[in-house]
């Protein structure tokens, strides 16, 4: 079954689960309303957006000086940096390390670079136990599912649905209360920082004049995978670069009200190197992956390289009407909603994933949401004039240049009104069943009928 | 002053009283109306399928004939969006990008053509109902329209707006896609219903007769009482 096919099964099957639609609408409605209240804490946020837009603008357009920046003062602290011109060759890397050090057991934070790259299926087919310990998403991973959301990993699920999943795979007693919920991964997760060799991490920022990136979180299990094993892996892709960490300043209050409605996120950290000499704490090595995959050729498209903005705080997902209603794993993509739609096509290719750019009413709520001013909606017509610039659809172009001709003529666009009030009576004849070619449209809303006198037969009477 | 007014295909065929009704209250304040016979549809549906060779054998003949319009009002948020911005992209590296930027300038949505451009906001309109308005996501998020409507509708005698939650989600319509993802449009078009069924309100108005006509399918198929009207005839109601 191609991506396509699979896309729109999904969403027959979910658009019909009101129980879905209830519990993901009532959780953005929540998100939104403390959103807007957060939002209240910068002076302007439309200004704030602008000054983010240009600060990423002037990041991605000097990509390849701040990448070197950054990488060189990384190195400078003992970093050891690997680049990944594809999924492929950083999943290498990250096995290489993890092979050298002869590690068993790997502890993982949140990282939907991971995601992209299918990291965990490439570390566990190798043999090694590799534990989420973001409270989402090891939840997920204990549904052996991806997860549904690049912020919110596990929205999709209710308390009773995570207390039975954890009294079946953990063993523990059936709770709704969230705390004792969250104290049950809490027990099984500190033994786990405990005994990996490894702690794989991602990056919300790489901060090119420091060489420091900065992950922010809400429970500390970033800090801990990060701290505790001996050797830390940090995975991110190359436009998570930001020219000054001053720019932090906005980017982390931004990205915390976008993306969740927060002020701050509970735990900002920024890294800088591995254990220096004199130091007590911290990993003995660190490698960071700086992964391509394709952005590169996202970054040669003037029209769309403002994608590259994205800082992944999810606040296009949580205002799509489309997302709210089909959910995240209908997508069968690492970037969900309307920026996954955007890039996905340039990331895995238009020809299988252009549908994404297709299922969309085009409204806009994640261009206004967006806090980076990604251009996302018109992007995805750009996407889908380049889906038809590659693949031409005949017959649908075929009936483009017919109604062109039609509506361009006016006697041609009069017969075309009386031959459907001709017909329309009979359209009930076969209405809703496998005959009728508007079954797409009337399978759920009824057709409204031809006007008896069109308005240009009245205009025309009239004059 | 002249104004040129745009009806769109579906207007033309569906929905001609929203169309008469802008004639008449055009008219009533003292303007000479016409409507090109010519010219039936602005391109959109080719352009948003991304055929847009396709779009510009329809759009064309728009931009060459509204070139010596002294000013163009669309009967449709989505249309006037076509009109007003995109065809700057459509017609770019085509030798005609400066007619479109020109024509650009001259466009409005009927709505904001009678507020922002006229100043009116009271029609003399009397329509007995409460209402709540759906704000089309062309007309509000392309064109910025979202004051002036329910400053029309403030004016209207024995009417009572009622703000629906949520006002400025889609209904779901997307042109194309209503077709293309019917089970994402009507899942769309079932939110939106369930939150104007909430207001209590007798009729959804809109300024884009698109929206509610997938709005309206929902409804008469699901036998619920709300009705859809657009603005214009509710502005030339008496």
């Amino acid at each position: 079954m191609t991506a396509a096919h699979q896309f729109l099964e999904q969403a027959r099957r979910i658009t019909r689960d009101l129980r879905h639609r209830g519990l993901i609408q009532t959780a953005l409605r929540k998100y939104e309303v403390k959103r807007d209240e957060k939002k209240l804490a910068f002076p302007d946020w439309e200004s704030a957006r602008q000054a983010a837009a240009e600060v990423k603008w002037d990041a991605i357009n000097h990509l390849d000086s701040y990448l070197e920046e950054f990488v060189a003062r990384l190195e400078a602290r003992g970093t050891r940096v690997h680049w990944a011109s594809t999924a492929a060759e950083a999943r290498d890397a990250i096995l290489g390390v993890v092979r050298d050090r002869k590690a068993k057991s790997i502890i993982k934070s949140k990282a939907m670079t991971a995601e992209e790259i299918h990291l965990n299926d490439a570390l566990e087919k190798e043999g090694y136990e590799v534990v989420e310990s973001d409270l989402g998403e090891y939840i997920v991973q204990l549904r052996h599912e991806p997860p549904y959301h690049i912020v919110f990993p596990a929205m999709h699920l209710t308390r009773d649905e995570i207390s039975d999943l954890f009294h079946r795979e953990l063993g523990s007693a059936q709770t709704r209360e969230p705390e004792e919920l969250t104290m049950i991964a809490r027990r099984v997760l500190r033994q786990k920082y405990i005994t990996a060799d490894v702690g794989i991490t991602g990056a919300n920022f790489a901060v090119a004049e420091t060489g420091m990136i900065s992950i922010t979180e809400n429970e500390g299990n970033a800090r801990l995978t990060a701290a505790l094993p001996r050797t830390m892996i940090t995975l991110l892709g190359i436009e998570k670069v930001i020219p000054a960490l001053e720019d932090l300043a906005l980017f982390l209050p931004m990205l915390a009200t976008a993306g969740a409605g927060q002020t701050l996120t509970g735990y900002n950290t920024m890294y800088s190197g591995p254990r220096q000499p004199g130091e007590a704490d911290g990993p003995e090595e660190w490698h960071v992956v700086l992964l391509d995959n394709r952005r590169t050729e996202l970054l040669a498209d003037p029209e769309q390289r403002d994608a590259l903005h994205c800082i992944r705080c999810g606040a296009c997902l949580n205002v799509c009407p489309i997302f709210r209603n089909v959910g995240g794993h209908t997508y069968g993509t690492a970037y969900s909603g309307p920026i996954g739609s955007v890039i996905t096509p340039h990331l895995r290719g238009l020809k299988d994933w252009k549908h994404l750019s297709g299922a969309s009413s085009l409204c806009g709520a994640c261009t206004e949401a967006c806090p980076v001013k990604i251009d996302l909606h018109h992007h995805l017509l750009q996407n889908r004039r380049n889906a038809v610039v590659e693949d031409a659809p005949v017959l649908e172009r075929l009936a483009y240049r017919l109604f062109a001709v039609v509506a361009n003529h006016p006697t041609l666009w009069q017969f075309a009104k009386e031959l459907g009030r001709t017909f329309q009576p009979f359209h009930r004849w076969i209405l809703r069943t496998k005959l009728d070619p508007a079954k797409a449209w009337t399978a759920t809303r009824d057709v409204p009928p031809m006007a008896e006198m069109s308005f240009k037969e009245w205009w025309r009477t009239r004059q | 002053m002249t104004v040129t007014l745009f009806i769109p295909c579906f207007i033309d065929a569906l929905y001609p009283r929203v169309g008469i009704s802008m004639v008449q209250l055009l008219e009533q304040l003292g303007h000479r109306v016409e409507c090109p016979d010519d010219i039936a549809c602005c391109g959109q549906p080719a352009f948003n399928s991304g055929c847009w060779p396709e779009a510009r054998a329809v759009a064309d003949p728009v931009l060459t004939r509204l070139r010596s319009s002294e000013v163009v009002v669309v009967a449709s948020g989505s249309c006037g969006a076509m009109l007003k911005k995109f065809y700057t992209d459509l017609f770019a590296g085509t030798g005609r990008e400066d007619e479109a930027a020109t024509l650009s300038g001259k466009v409005w949505e009927f709505s904001d053509f009678l507020v922002r451009c006229l100043g009116v906001t009271d029609l003399g309109a009397r329509f007995p109902a409460r209402v709540t308005f759906h704000d089309g996501c062309h007309g509000l998020r392309e064109l910025g329209i979202k004051t002036s409507p329910r400053r029309l509708l403030e004016r209207v005698q024995g009417l009572e707006l009622i703000e629906m939650t949520d006002t400025e989600t889609c209904c779901g319509f997307g042109g194309t896609f209503s077709a293309k993802y019917p089970m994402i449009s009507t899942a769309m078009g079932e939110v939106k219903c369930a939150a104007a069924q909430a207001t209590g309100a007798d009729y959804i108005v809109s300024n884009d007769s698109s929206c509610l006509m997938h709005l309206q399918g929902l409804l008469t198929v699901r036998k619920q009482p709300v009705k859809t009207i657009h603005l214009a005839e509710i502005l030339a109601s008496r």
